[in-house]
């Protein structure tokens, strides 16, 4: 299925799961409220019209003017061969959210390459350290922000 | 609200703490050097005898940040990225980001173009497959099929050496066509080199699929049940393996895939034996698609825009993916309008096959984990990035 029709169908069936006044304009994606995410991702999953069993990819986005993040969440569905694309903008100076550890195993996995990355918080994450880097960098390297001694000025 | 950030060294000191079995437990390093890791990946393995308790993989040896390098270059520059990463499927891997530049600008490609990039797709999922079948024969202990996987794929790597110049890092595809047009004799030598491996593939069912050790060591080691791997986010082989038929060549179809008449290989059991089999096959049926493909190369242009126009995506995500040798590849782009995107990302698919042996491997013992870590057919610069 295309992702825009998709992404209506979504946006329509859980109507008070999205969120309205993001800050930063995107048309395509489906941007779901923080405080009802890890719910939703539950729903979607188990629903029978949408059936997401794989959690393809998991990234985040850094808007440094906006002063939030974008939290990407890739699903796809291995029966109806459909995927999505399911954003969670979370607060730049806080940046926490739940973890989807209990729905996919594979989520794990990839919020700790997040975290080593970005310096998101998961809550109740059972294993969060650092994936790539050494345990004691300091920073976190795709933030826009980021700066260290290795760094050349292009 | 709980967070606590552990280091590798508390974990292993708290579990060292709980010595609730009869005999002593061990902790021991497999890695970063081991052979059968293919590259730089290290496992802490806890293991009681020779049976493994748990298993924590360690990554980042090879870590490159060729995310952070992709915000500071442009797209075109970006697609020599890639081929850094999955280095045997490093052609497919230019046309993941070849395929998300192209749709998101909804730049038309002609026939010609399609029909190269997908001949030229097969022979990286063959060379890739018979590469990794001669290693899978060195990790059990064989030598003889390491030096059989090389040599055939040496005929290909001529091959593709011949047309783009490179033998390990192939640079071939880009936005908007492929570098070079093909060799007046790159169509003869692809017939040669079908006629040459058909019955090469006889010889390493022989040689491996019929050897009793061979089946001995892979059957029922492993399993990997579906449900376990779309849990676990594996893709390719190894999701196919477990008997779930997602592949992007089908279910997408990108290229020309539509128009060649091929099967997708899936397993029963998901087991090491299925992992295993499953890319026998599927290098039968690649080889099937080059046929179908080689003689009726429609006529056009190699490139439809000049390689010196530069890229601008519109303002938002863009993403695509592709199947690899190893599964699928996703790219993603979040663009800001300029030549540079805002923040790219790649999927790889080894980093999310590579997890599920924390599970498989449990119980097992270190030579299994060597066959397993085999059939998963890990390449670590996928894997660190």
């Amino acid at each position: 299925m295309i992702i825009s029709i998709l992404k209506d169908a979504i946006a329509s069936k859980y109507e008070s799961f999205v969120m309205q006044d993001s800050k930063v304009s995107i048309d395509t994606n489906v941007i779901i409220k923080l405080s009802k995410f890890p719910e939703f991702m539950q729903l979607i999953r188990d629903d029978k019209d949408f059936k997401f069993d794989i959690l393809l990819d998991h990234t985040a986005v850094d808007y440094i003017d906006e002063n939030v993040f974008h939290l990407v969440y890739h699903l796809y569905s291995s029966s109806y061969n459909h995927q999505v694309i399911v954003l969670v903008e979370v607060p730049r100076d806080k940046p926490v959210v739940s973890t989807l550890c209990n729905i996919w195993r594979i989520a794990e996995w990839q919020e700790r390459e997040v975290f080593d990355l970005f310096g998101i918080l998961y809550n109740n994450h059972p294993d969060l350290r650092r994936i790539f880097l050494e345990d004691d960098w300091v920073g976190f390297p795709l933030r826009k922000n980021y700066k260290d001694n290795f760094m050349l000025e292009k | 609200m709980t967070i606590h950030l552990k280091t590798l060294n508390e974990i292993l000191h708290n579990l060292d703490e709980k010595k609730h079995w009869g005999t002593k437990e061990y902790f021991i390093n497999m890695g970063p050097q081991h052979p059968s890791t293919h590259g730089v990946l290290r496992f802490v393995l806890k293991l009681e005898g020779e049976i493994i308790k748990e298993i924590i993989p360690i990554l980042g040896y090879i870590h490159r940040g060729i995310e952070k390098i992709g915000e500071s270059v442009s797209y075109r520059n970006f697609v020599h990225l890639t081929d850094r990463c999955d280095y045997f499927s490093s052609i497919i891997n230019n046309w993941a980001v070849s395929r998300t530049i192209e749709q998101a600008l909804n730049m038309e490609t002609n026939d010609r173009i399609e029909t190269i990039r997908t001949i030229f797709a097969e022979i990286q999922r063959i060379q890739s497959h018979t590469m990794w079948w001669g290693v899978f024969g060195m990790d059990l202990g064989a030598f003889t099929p390491f030096f059989y996987g090389f040599r055939d794929r040496e005929f290909l790597t001529s091959i593709v050496e011949e047309t783009c110049g490179s033998r390990l890092t192939m640079n071939y595809i880009q936005p908007g066509g492929v570098l070079y047009d093909i060799k007046s004799n790159f169509i003869k030598r692809i017939k040669q080199y079908i006629q040459y491996l058909r019955p090469r593939i006889e010889e390493y069912e022989k040689l491996i699929s019929d050897n009793v050790i061979v089946q001995k060591r892979t059957e029922n080691i492993g399993i990997l049940p579906s449900e376990k791997a779309l849990s676990f986010g594996s893709t390719g082989p190894v999701l196919r393996a477990s008997g779930i038929p997602l592949d992007l060549r089908k279910n997408d179809s990108y290229g020309v895939y539509d128009k060649v008449k091929f099967s997708v290989v899936i397993g029963t059991k998901g087991d090491s034996w299925d992992r295993y089999w499953i890319r026998i096959e599927e290098m039968r049926q690649s080889l099937n698609i080059i046929e179908q493909l080689v003689d009726n190369i429609p006529a056009g242009k190699h490139m439809v825009t000049k390689y010196t126009t530069k890229i601008k995506l519109p303002v938002g995500y863009h993403h695509s993916s592709i199947e690899t040798a190893r599964g699928i590849l996703g790219i993603f782009v979040a663009s800001d309008g300029m030549e540079n995107p805002y923040r790219i990302h790649m999927r790889s698919p080894n980093y999310n096959n590579l997890w599920s042996i924390t599970d498989m491997a449990v119980g097992l013992k270190i030579s299994d984990l060597v066959t397993i870590v085999s059939t998963l057919d890990l390449i670590i610069p996928d894997v660190d990035r």
